[in-house]
């Protein structure tokens, strides 16, 4: 599947080049905040602290940490789904909130907890539906969206759940499709907030090197962020502790800090941390 | 994987299409005053050919000058409520949505009363004139689905039974001001205002009505079917769809303006007439499957069809009296609510 082919933005949209010393940079969340309050003139109920990171194309960044520490908040701030209270999301020069909604859907797909269907739908259809920032009004799917949604169902290991009906799948082969149709976009930048499993995150790693996608996963599973990321970064409380390989986050002092319980690291034999809980045992 | 094509959506409109003129054709034939069906097909044919001058008189005046308008207007009221339906569910996320259940046909009732009730005293054109009771209707729609819309949220996010039940106690109010009206009003020349609360279609309607109500079907429909690949994906909710590249608030505008335009038009010539909002486009998704781009046509051809012959029911069953046609589609419709409702909750 050719990620390169890409209909390129309207003039409107120019690009922050000089913010871009190294072109190889694909992703750079720069000192992005954010606070939710449910009134303005009231304090904050959480606010996510300035937080920056980059990323480059087929790289993994895992963010992690306890529950309601600004991860999910994070992602969206990521997916433009979000306006920053400060700072800027770049994503190949773009602010990721000022794209206009069918061009953010040409760049990034996000795969999440999707709410149940109102109306009964098959798989393929489900899938196609990927291909919708690039269909214009009133067309119908072309030969050619029909072959990268087939493709994009290969790619997850779900060819044989097209003819199948959403509500009638398990909720993993239900997270497949909902991936497969992530990849009919075709983006640029794949993020998911979904209970991260072992295949998951497999199949993501070859996704990632075979299409070149950044990917952005939130999870607190630290043993497969360990395993298969190549940036870590630790939340705690709205505040972004460390970013880095995973060996240089998973440090025990800081671990044991932000989860409150007592834990071990160990290197494996490919050099990836490995976190052990005494207690869990 | 079988993709939705224009050929297929052709062809099933072709036949859709094909179904209406049958029934158009039988609702022709039956009626008080027996036309055979020969000399039915003839005098089409002569009409066809433009030869009307050789119709007798008789079957020019009942076929041609009485039933045929009727059933014109069944055609478009009852498309422009399949299609109000079938966009008020898809955007309220609500398989139960539909322009009566949810108050807006009353809400439409109640603006094109008072627009009734105005227009005398504004010494109006005739044509501005027949276009204050649709207008009223549609600001009646309007207003009521978007006071539904927010009565009927939660915390943030549209609540189903919250919304339904926001919906049936609108409805009873508004009902409530019409038989107001209806009492206080008895003596003016507001036809019939039993109408209003229990939809028919036997009130005969200027042509430059027929022509508003025509006209505006296709408008509003027409702005509609530029949002079905987006209501597609508002199925799986707002979040996901904006993440596909749909543009929630553009969406969200045309559509409630436009179904409120339908609603308004439908209910400013023939009252608040239930259920083929409801019915239609549930049928229509059982046979030909939920994707917007073709559940629209099908629900117009489905929704004129479903009223055609719900208004031959209305005026034959109980001959030579007539039944509003809205106790028709209540009959019908209100038990296909609750098998809805139940297998919902189930």
């Amino acid at each position: 599947m050719s990620s390169s082919a890409r209909i390129p933005a309207s003039g409107a949209l120019r690009a922050v080049a000089e913010s871009f010393p190294n072109t190889d940079v694909r992703l750079s969340v720069e000192q992005v905040s954010y606070a939710y309050s449910a009134n303005p003139t009231q304090a904050p109920l959480f606010t996510l602290e300035a937080t920056s990171f980059q990323a480059r194309p087929g790289e993994i960044v895992a963010i992690v940490g306890p529950n309601a520490c600004g991860k999910s908040t994070l992602l969206k701030l990521i997916a433009g789904a979000l306006a920053p209270l400060s700072g800027r999301v770049l994503l190949n020069g773009f602010v990721t909130h000022a794209l206009p909604p069918r061009e953010r859907g040409q760049r990034i797909a996000m795969v999440q907890q999707e709410s149940p269907l109102l109306f009964p739908s098959r798989a393929w259809e489900f899938v196609l539906q990927g291909r919708h920032p690039y269909s214009r009004k009133l067309r119908f799917e072309s030969h050619d969206d029909v072959l990268i949604a087939r493709n994009a169902l290969a790619q997850v290991g779900a060819e044989h759940l097209s003819d199948r009906w959403m509500d009638q799948i398990s909720g993993g082969e239900k997270q497949r499709v909902i991936l497969a149709r992530a990849l009919t976009q075709q983006p640029l930048l794949l993020l998911l907030d979904v209970g991260a499993q072992v295949d998951l995150l497999e199949t993501l790693r070859k996704l990632a090197a075979a299409n070149r996608y950044t990917v952005v996963v939130v999870t607190h599973e630290l043993n497969l962020a360990g395993q298969y990321a190549d940036q870590v970064a630790l939340f705690q409380k709205g505040k972004c502790l460390r970013v880095g390989p995973p060996s240089a986050v998973f440090q025990r002092e800081l671990l044991e800090q932000v989860f409150q319980t007592p834990l071990t690291v160990e290197l494996t034999s490919s050099g990836r941390p490995r976190v052990i809980v005494p207690s869990a045992k | 994987m079988r993709p939705l094509t224009l050929s297929r959506l052709l062809v099933h409109c072709a036949i859709l299409g094909a179904i209406l003129f049958a029934v158009v054709v039988v609702a022709l034939k039956l009626g008080a005053v027996p036309v055979s069906l020969y000399g039915l097909v003839r005098d089409l044919i002569r009409v066809a050919l433009g030869q009307a001058s050789q119709l007798s008189s008789e079957h020019q005046l009942i076929v041609f000058n009485i039933r045929l308008p009727r059933i014109f207007l069944s055609i478009f009221v009852g498309a422009s409520l399949s299609v109000a339906g079938a966009s008020f569910q898809a955007l309220l996320r609500n398989p139960l949505a539909d322009p009566y259940v949810l108050g807006i046909s009353s809400g439409a009732s109640v603006g094109a009363i008072l627009a009734l009730i105005i227009e005398p005293h504004l010494a109006l054109a005739p044509a501005v004139a027949a276009l204050f009771t649709p207008v009223g209707a549609f600001l009646g729609a309007a207003l009521t689905v978007t006071a539904v819309y927010f009565l009927g949220r939660r915390e943030g996010q549209i609540d189903s039974s919250t919304l339904l039940l926001a919906g049936i106690i609108s409805a009873s109010f508004l009902s409530a001001i019409i038989q107001f009206f209806m009492a206080t009003l008895s003596g003016g020349n507001y036809h019939g205002m039993a109408y209003w609360m229990m939809g028919e279609l036997s009130t005969p309607q200027q042509p430059i009505v027929s022509w508003i109500l025509r006209v505006g079907f296709f408008i509003a429909a027409g702005a509609i079917y530029t949002t079905a690949a987006d209501l597609n994906l508002l199925l799986a909710g707002e979040k996901e769809a904006m993440h596909l590249g749909v543009d929630i608030r553009r969406v969200r505008i045309v559509v409630y303006i436009a179904a409120s335009l339908l609603t308004g038009l439908a209910v400013s010539v023939s009252g608040a007439i239930g259920y083929v909002g409801l019915l239609v486009p549930h049928v229509m998704r059982i046979l030909f499957g939920s994707d917007h781009r073709i559940l629209l046509p099908t629900a117009a051809f489905g929704g004129a069809i479903a009223l055609v012959i719900a208004d031959t029911l209305a005026r034959t069953v109980v001959s030579p009296s007539e039944l509003p046609v809205g106790a028709v589609t209540a009959v019908a419709g209100a038990p296909l609510f609750l098998y809805l409702l139940r297998r919902r909750l189930a």
